[in-house]
């Protein structure tokens, strides 16, 4: 019974001919899923991730100990039994703290993306759109954007303001909206010639509409994967302002930060600095994996 | 005659073409370094602390207050400072370095050497190892071998530099001891280099001074291959897909049946036709390795750019750390635009 009713919902999703607009859109989302479910390496990169998200999530009931619970008389403990990673140099636990500075990183990452995503589209497709003067002007100071070095632009903007995950993200966004209107504005120019675009027109549609709701949901699938994939950087640039104590300041745990004080016990301690990092590297390689294998649904173009 | 006259008109647009491309660069490149001087102004002009107060102190009467505020220009429309700054920025005027009493140009260019010295041998390791990588990945494409290098380029990618610099000082530093430690030279040497170029590889080679040569390279050896990783991953990414791109053509069907070697095929045939973009693709990968040299240079101590602006950064000296970022981007954009214009000028089908 269980079984039959599986494959008609499944003959429902991937029909050739929708009933709905929803069934559509949930078909065409199915089919995207298949294809990157084919793929090892992006599932290895979506469990990681959502690993990460549950533990962030439910941090105080995944972690024996406070995150900043001080235990001097067990400093810079070796891993055990009772501290997976070992203790940093004022006694606390550093599996506690990799887990409470997945929060910072994956929240900066989240909300550079929340960010950076309508900025980029509202500049790339304004420009794609109406182009000549408007295209010109927007596109110059997109490229200028898009020229810059981030690290080091993020790195000055944080100092005027002050250190702190607020200036961090902000930093950090301000470098990051130029790809995403590069590539709105690319896929815009050639949306904006397709018939049903000149339909909705036809039909009265003004131009913030036919941008929003016409053309916006077809930039998507690439911003996506440009985004995803620059996630991976996004982490990394924050976690570099965290280790110049630039970004997160103390006592709060974050990753960069926490490599930044195992720098000083390296060499009787080696697990503080490498607990952190290798949670930074696995965040950041499975959001590349994941971006890959979203490249290779989405845009079967590139390689 | 129609054919000559044609050739001509041809040239003529050719070269126009050529020189517009130019004039275009050019136009581009001062576009975006304003756009850049316009924001480390920007960000001069934000700081919390009033720049009067720092000058004259908390108990300046009004009268000291006022002048000095005049001096500075700091009642002057926003446009008119910025004016002022450019002209400061095109007589090399940065300001003083808290840091070091010197001019903060003189600073800049002590300093640039040692990141360029840092960033060169990482580029030239990015392409020594990455392009025969990127080739070898796309010959074998789908094989294990592939599947290997792609693998060691994805953890190039996402490996945190300055984690993984760490970790290997710790290992082949303090363990192992094969390499020296943080720094340009060991202490007993400093000191011991006449400064021409402030590139220690150079300067000691062409004194003949071999022993401080072989201590310096033992230095640089561990800093360079980090900031290379990044390069190798980049370089051999790229080369690999252009290689892919080419593989399946048919000129290179043509040339297998003609009976050339395998090798001739691979080198000659395929690979030459990704140099435009190979080139391209190293400036921008050169580019970003003088903007990586921050994090790597902090951690192994190395006296460039990158040390000076973290250094000036928990001095809370915003200038110097300002001039960094204009220095550093000033290069950053010069080498990424010329990268755009060169493909745009040396590929003919890009227009």
């Amino acid at each position: 019974m269980a079984a039959t009713r599986e494959t008609t919902w499944k003959e429902w999703l991937i029909t050739d001919m929708p009933g709905s607009a929803m069934q559509a859109r949930l078909g065409s989302g199915y089919r995207a899923w298949l294809s990157l479910a084919r793929s090892r390496t992006s599932m290895f990169g979506l469990s990681v991730l959502l690993v990460m998200a549950f533990l962030a999530v439910f941090a105080p009931l995944v972690t024996p100990y406070a995150p900043n619970a001080m235990a001097v008389e067990l400093r810079l403990q070796p891993p055990s039994w009772d501290h997976w990673f070992g203790t940093d140099e004022l006694g606390r636990d550093i599996y506690t703290r990799v887990v409470y500075g997945s929060r910072v990183s994956l929240s900066i990452a989240l909300v550079v993306a929340l960010i950076v995503v309508p900025i980029g589209l509202f500049v790339g497709m304004t420009a794609g759109y109406f182009g000549g003067m408007i295209d010109r002007v927007l596109m110059r100071v997109t490229d200028i954007f898009l020229a810059f070095p981030r690290l080091v632009l993020a790195l000055a903007l944080v100092t005027a303001v002050e250190p702190g995950i607020g200036s961090a993200i902000f930093a950090i966004a301000v470098t990051s909206w130029s790809p995403v209107a590069r590539l709105a504005r690319a896929e815009t120019l050639v949306i904006r010639r397709s018939d049903y675009i000149h339909a909705a027109r036809q039909q009265g549609a003004s131009s913030l509409r036919i941008l929003w709701r016409y053309i916006a949901p077809m930039c998507m699938p690439s911003v996506i994967v440009r985004v995803t994939l620059d996630m991976a950087n996004v982490v990394l640039i924050a976690a570099g302002l965290g280790f110049l104590g630039l970004g997160a300041q103390p006592p709060l745990a974050e990753w960069g930060a926490m490599l930044s004080t195992g720098r000083s016990y390296l060499y009787d301690s080696w697990w503080v600095a490498t607990f952190p990092g290798l949670a930074l590297l696995l965040a950041s390689l499975a959001l590349n994996l994941l971006g890959d294998g979203l490249r290779d649904v989405f845009d079967p173009r590139q390689d | 005659m129609a054919g000559w006259n044609g050739s001509r008109t041809d040239r003529a647009v050719a070269l126009q073409r050529f020189g517009m491309g130019w004039v275009k660069f050019l136009v581009s490149l001062a576009l975006t370094l304003l756009g850049l001087t316009a924001i480390t102004f920007v960000l001069g002009r934000v700081m919390p602390l009033d720049p009067v107060i720092a000058i004259v102190g908390e108990r300046a009467n009004a009268e000291t207050y006022n002048r000095v505020r005049q001096e500075l220009h700091l009642d002057d429309p926003i446009i008119v400072q910025y004016g002022i700054y450019l002209k400061n920025l095109m007589t090399g005027d940065l300001g003083t370095s808290r840091l070091t009493n010197q001019p903060i140009v003189s600073d800049l260019f002590r300093f640039f050497p040692a990141t360029l010295e840092l960033a060169t041998i990482g580029i030239i390791m990015g392409v020594g190892i990455g392009v025969p990588l990127g080739v070898w990945s796309a010959v074998r494409r789908g094989e294990a071998v592939d599947q290997a290098i792609r693998l060691v380029i994805l953890v190039g990618y996402s490996a945190p530099v300055f984690w993984v610099g760490i970790l290997a000082l710790m290992l082949f530093y303090m363990k192992l001891g094969w390499v020296a430690g943080p720094g340009r030279l060991d202490f007993i040497y400093e000191g011991m280099v006449e400064p021409r170029t402030n590139m220690i590889l150079i300067d000691t080679a062409l004194t003949g001074q071999w022993n401080i040569f072989r201590n310096a390279l033992s230095h640089i050896v561990l800093p360079a291959t980090l900031i290379g990783i990044y390069s190798i991953a980049y370089i051999s990414r790229m080369t690999r897909s252009f290689m892919i791109e080419q593989l399946p053509q048919d000129y290179i069907t043509t040339a297998r049946v003609k009976g050339l070697s395998e090798r001739a095929v691979i080198w000659k045939h395929a690979f030459r036709n990704t140099s435009i973009q190979l080139i391209t693709v190293v400036i921008l990968a050169y580019a970003s390795l003088l903007e990586g040299a921050i994090l790597v240079e902090t951690i192994f101590a190395w006296p460039g750019i990158g040390l000076y602006v973290t250094n000036s950064l928990f001095n809370a000296d915003i200038n110097a750390v300002l001039g960094g970022t204009l220095m550093i981007g000033t290069a950053f954009v010069s080498l990424n635009i010329l990268s755009d214009q060169l493909y745009r000028l040396m590929d003919p089908r890009s227009s």
